[in-house]
């Protein structure tokens, strides 16, 4: 079993080759489509275009979440943290993009500082007008977050639902500074009014097709990473962890740094989704921190089906879609809606829906050799 | 048979005697009315010294109401009404329509303009003689309150016309209060007549105006100067005793309601080691209780309060065994899958709640008897409501002991919860005890929404702010342990409040948060960590 995972390369995979390939043609088809003249059938609207742009963002988001959920059995209630802060990273780059065409007109501070009376910039902000630094950021403040949290917390061996308890107030802790105007970060309307990126219109039609082919991009190298990492050893490694902790420290494995790297890993990915986000939704506040918002996404990877990866791409794609659905039509019953999901998928669909997919190709494979066997 | 008659003979003589009562009551009121009259009668006279002696009069009686007549004499609002000749005093002269109501009844009689009333007539010397009695004319009064009102109006009001009669006050008073009181109002009027040893019955007072008198003369110069500034700062260190004391009563408050919200959750995630997220929605259940029966019962939010104890238990015990049996009994040793379906559950909790009574706060009458508060003095007041909330949570808490330490269920949840296997093996229904266990800590989450209640308003959010300060208590204090609840909810109360002041709320709540985050990483177990079999 272990021989034949290392032998085959990853890029012959059956489940790598049909996500990449899905990947590679909805974001042809739907650039294509938005390239197209405005009354065409097949026409498909930069909004569209935007808002698939998310779902990939909470695609990667959940990804990165599968890799310590479904392979480290870490159940981080806090991912969204990292998404935000890359976000906020992103969107710091993007509001000294501003520069004098604020309300206000200050070339040297946002919008917010001068309203606040703010006279300098604070020391946090600087060098983020230049986009290399702010990438830099975009991956080393959760990188950075993450490995501060997770050394106190595997160290101290802090695992199962306490881990998920104090992430979740990790991630409350911060919604409430962020919430703070002396943090510096927009208070509650967080930073917004973006109106260039890398010297491009922030609003116009290319820039909003550039990104959200960026996002497919980043999703499928973000999926190859997840994988190339559960294929190596360092993988199987992180099932044993899952599956018996204390075993694989008795062998001899350092189980605090195996659970760190992948946490590393995890949360700057996370963080990449979140910088992907937040020009293409145009707005980041404290609300990416909330608790509701980092659960919401385990609901995604859950439905979706733990530790296959793929499980949490389809999961957040199908769960987003829902959401838009419900909330455009009746708003008060998506709330009723995402309950349900939890309580069902829990209950009644451990697996999530990559879970059905394989029960269904085993079902054919066994018809399939009895078939064999009776022929 | 008996007993009947009993009660019948009962309740003629309470007849009776409430009827006697209320004879007595009118005769008196009637009495009272008619020398009332007269004394107002004298005062509407056209000869000013015939006005100055009925005004002496006046100070002299016995009336409950002569300290408003002469205050409002003194300010031309007693009037009266050119129709039937009532006298009237005008609440507030402000705009045409004066709200005015009966002098002699306290009766509240409408609006009248200016044109339907005739002002009772003074001139100056008149006003400079009212001055000091309405100051000192409830000094007579015989309730005790009033007496306590009027000397504490004196303070800083003394002047010579006054002084000598304060003094006989002085004298004369029995209670304690308005005795510290009027030496403190004639204390501050000898140090303004420059008296040195006025500051010694100053020392110790902890009314704003005689910190405002003193500062000036302790600016300065010479031996007065160094008295005031030894008795400001007796003063200022009293001062801060009573803010400690203060923010020591919020920090136990609050430290109260923390225990009320998570020692529930002790039971269900300590003792059955079952995480329900939808915790916080039973407290809101709890709430939105007490909203429903108050409003089934207008007007009597004492009653309605008292019925929401049970009714808050039992609605948040029903549908915590809900939850315990359609979904949480499927889940047993998933822990991370419970995490989750509850929180389902409590999504669908608000918005359930959102749906059937609008997603907007709604406020919750506090009765009478749990308003105001108790002054200490001062510089100390505790609000009653805070103080309920406490005493409620130690009789929780003191209840919750005994059933789990002496009762039977107990007995069974502690065996269950050590060896589960071997308690069924002994006997023990494991089921039953889970359902009784997660409806006990259910209930408990109820109980925790009624008394929320009391302190803010009720609204769908409200579970959610209680939940993860809720789980932090439990993890603070030791999973399973219910005295590390007490501990660790008291202590992060008080912690939360000592902090407030100087760095505020929010940022309290983040370092309460970030301290807890890395007490965790030093004892994992919390406070008080289960030890020998009880540890897994």
């Amino acid at each position: 079993m272990m021989q034949d995972v290392q032998t085959t390369s990853l890029f012959k995979e059956r489940s790598t080759l049909l996500v990449l390939g899905a990947l590679l043609v909805v974001t042809v088809a739907v650039t294509l489509a938005n390239l197209l003249p405005q009354g065409h059938p097949l026409y498909v609207s930069t909004f569209t275009v935007s808002l698939l742009g998310k779902y990939l963002c909470y695609a990667l988001l959940a990804v990165a979440l599968d890799l310590v959920w479904g392979y480290l059995g870490i159940l981080s209630l806090g991912h969204g943290a990292f998404f935000a802060l890359g976000g906020y990273a992103m969107g710091m780059y993007l509001m000294r993009q501003i520069g004098a065409r604020g309300v206000y007109g200050n070339p040297e501070l946002p919008d917010f500082m001068v309203f606040l009376n703010w006279h300098e910039l604070p020391w946090y902000w600087h060098g983020f007008s230049s986009f290399p630094f702010a990438m830099a950021m975009v991956l080393l403040v959760p990188g950075a977050l993450a490995f501060v949290f997770g050394w106190l917390a595997f160290r101290s061996r802090v695992s199962g639902v306490y881990f998920s308890i104090i992430t979740q107030a990790l991630t409350y802790a911060l919604m409430l500074a962020f919430y703070r105007n002396e943090m510096g970060f927009g208070g509650n309307n967080g930073l917004t009014d973006f109106k260039e990126i890398l010297g491009a219109d922030v609003w116009a039609e290319d820039t909003r097709r550039t990104m959200f082919i960026a996002s497919s991009v980043a999703l499928a190298a973000g999926y190859l990473i997840c994988r190339a990492i559960t294929r190596s050893r360092l993988g199987r490694l992180c099932v044993a962890v899952r599956d018996s902790e204390a075993r694989t420290r008795f062998i001899g494995y350092r189980v605090e740094h195996v659970k760190l790297a992948v946490f590393v890993v995890s949360a700057m990915l996370a963080g990449v989704a979140g910088a992907l986000y937040v020009p293409q939704v145009g707005i980041i506040n404290p609300d990416q921190f909330s608790p509701l918002f980092s659960i919401e996404l385990v609901v995604w990877v859950a439905l979706g089906g733990r530790a296959t990866l793929y499980g949490a791409i389809i999961g957040a794609l199908v769960v987003n879609y829902l959401k838009t659905v419900f909330t455009g039509v009746m708003p008060e019953a998506w709330l009723f809606a995402l309950g349900g999901l939890f309580v069902l998928v829990t209950v009644a669909l451990p697996k999530g829906i990559a879970g059905l997919l394989r029960f269904r190709q085993g079902q054919a494979r066994t018809a399939a050799s009895r078939q064999e066997a009776k022929a | 048979m008996i007993s009947r008659q009993l009660i019948h003979t009962f309740f003629s003589v309470l007849l009776l005697l409430g009827m006697a009562l209320s004879l007595a009551a009118h005769a008196e009121d009637s009495a009272d009315a008619s020398q009332a009259k007269q004394l107002l009668e004298a005062l509407d006279v056209r000869s000013y010294d015939a006005k100055g002696e009925a005004i002496k009069q006046l100070a002299q009686s016995d009336l409950p109401q002569k300290g408003e007549w002469l205050e409002a004499l003194r300010d031309g609002r007693l009037q009266r009404q050119k129709d039937g000749g009532r006298f009237v005093i005008v609440e507030s002269d402000q705009g045409r329509e004066w709200p005015i109501k009966d002098a002699i009844s306290g009766e509240e009689l409408g609006t009248a303009t200016r044109r339907d009333l005739d002002k009772v007539r003074i001139n100056n010397q008149l006003r400079s003689q009212l001055q000091g009695l309405a100051a000192t004319a409830d000094l007579d009064s015989p309730d005790t309150g009033r007496r306590e009102a009027a000397a504490k109006r004196l303070i800083g009001e003394v002047d010579e016309t006054t002084a000598d009669s304060v003094a006989v006050r002085l004298e004369q008073e029995t209670d304690g209060d308005v005795k510290a009181r009027l030496r403190t109002a004639l204390g501050l009027y000898r140090l303004e007549q420059g008296e040195a040893d006025a500051i010694d019955t100053l020392r110790g007072s902890l009314d704003p105006a005689v910190r405002n008198a003193l500062r000036p003369i302790a600016a300065g110069d010479g031996p007065l100067a160094d008295e005031a500034r030894t008795a400001l700062n007796g003063i200022e260190q009293k001062l801060k005793f009573n803010r400690w004391l203060q923010t020591l009563y919020f920090g136990i408050s609050m430290g109260s309601v923390l225990v009320l919200a998570a020692i529930g959750l002790a039971i269900t995630f300590g003792v059955m080691g079952v995480i329900n997220m939808a915790h916080g929605e039973l407290i809101m259940l709890g709430a939105y209780t007490t909203f429903v029966i108050q409003q089934l019962l207008p007007g009597q939010p004492g009653l309605a309060l008292g019925l929401s104890i049970p009714a808050g238990f039992l609605v948040a015990a029903a549908f915590g065994i809900a939850i315990e049996r359609g979904v949480i009994r499927f889940l047993k040793g998933r822990p991370l899958e419970t995490l989750l379906a509850t929180f389902g559950i409590s999504l669908i909790l608000q918005q359930l709640v959102r749906s059937v009574f609008s997603p907007l706060n709604r406020s919750v009458v506090t009765p009478d008897w749990l308003q105001g508060s108790l002054v200490i003095n001062d510089a100390l007041a505790l609000t009653l409501n805070r103080l309920a909330v406490i005493v409620f949570c130690l009789i929780v808490f003191t209840a919750l002991m005994i059933i789990m330490r002496r009762t039977r269920l107990g007995l069974e949840v502690r065996a269950v919860t050590q060896n589960r296997t071997m308690a069924r093996a002994m006997g023990v229904k494991a089921a039953r005890v889970d359902i009784l266990t997660f409806g006990l800590g259910s209930g408990i989450a109820g109980l925790a929404g009624v008394a929320l209640s009391q302190l803010t308003n009720v609204g769908p959010n409200m579970g959610q702010s209680y939940i993860i300060d809720s789980f932090m208590v439990v993890v603070f204090g030791g999973v399973g342990n219910l005295w590390g609840t007490l501990v660790a909810g008291m202590s992060l109360g008080i912690v939360n409040q000592v902090i407030e002041p100087w760095a505020g709320a929010v940022l309290a709540k983040i370092l309460v948060l970030a301290f807890i985050i890395l007490f965790i990483q030093k004892r994992p177990r919390g406070l008080f960590p289960q030890k020998g079999r009880a540890a897994e």
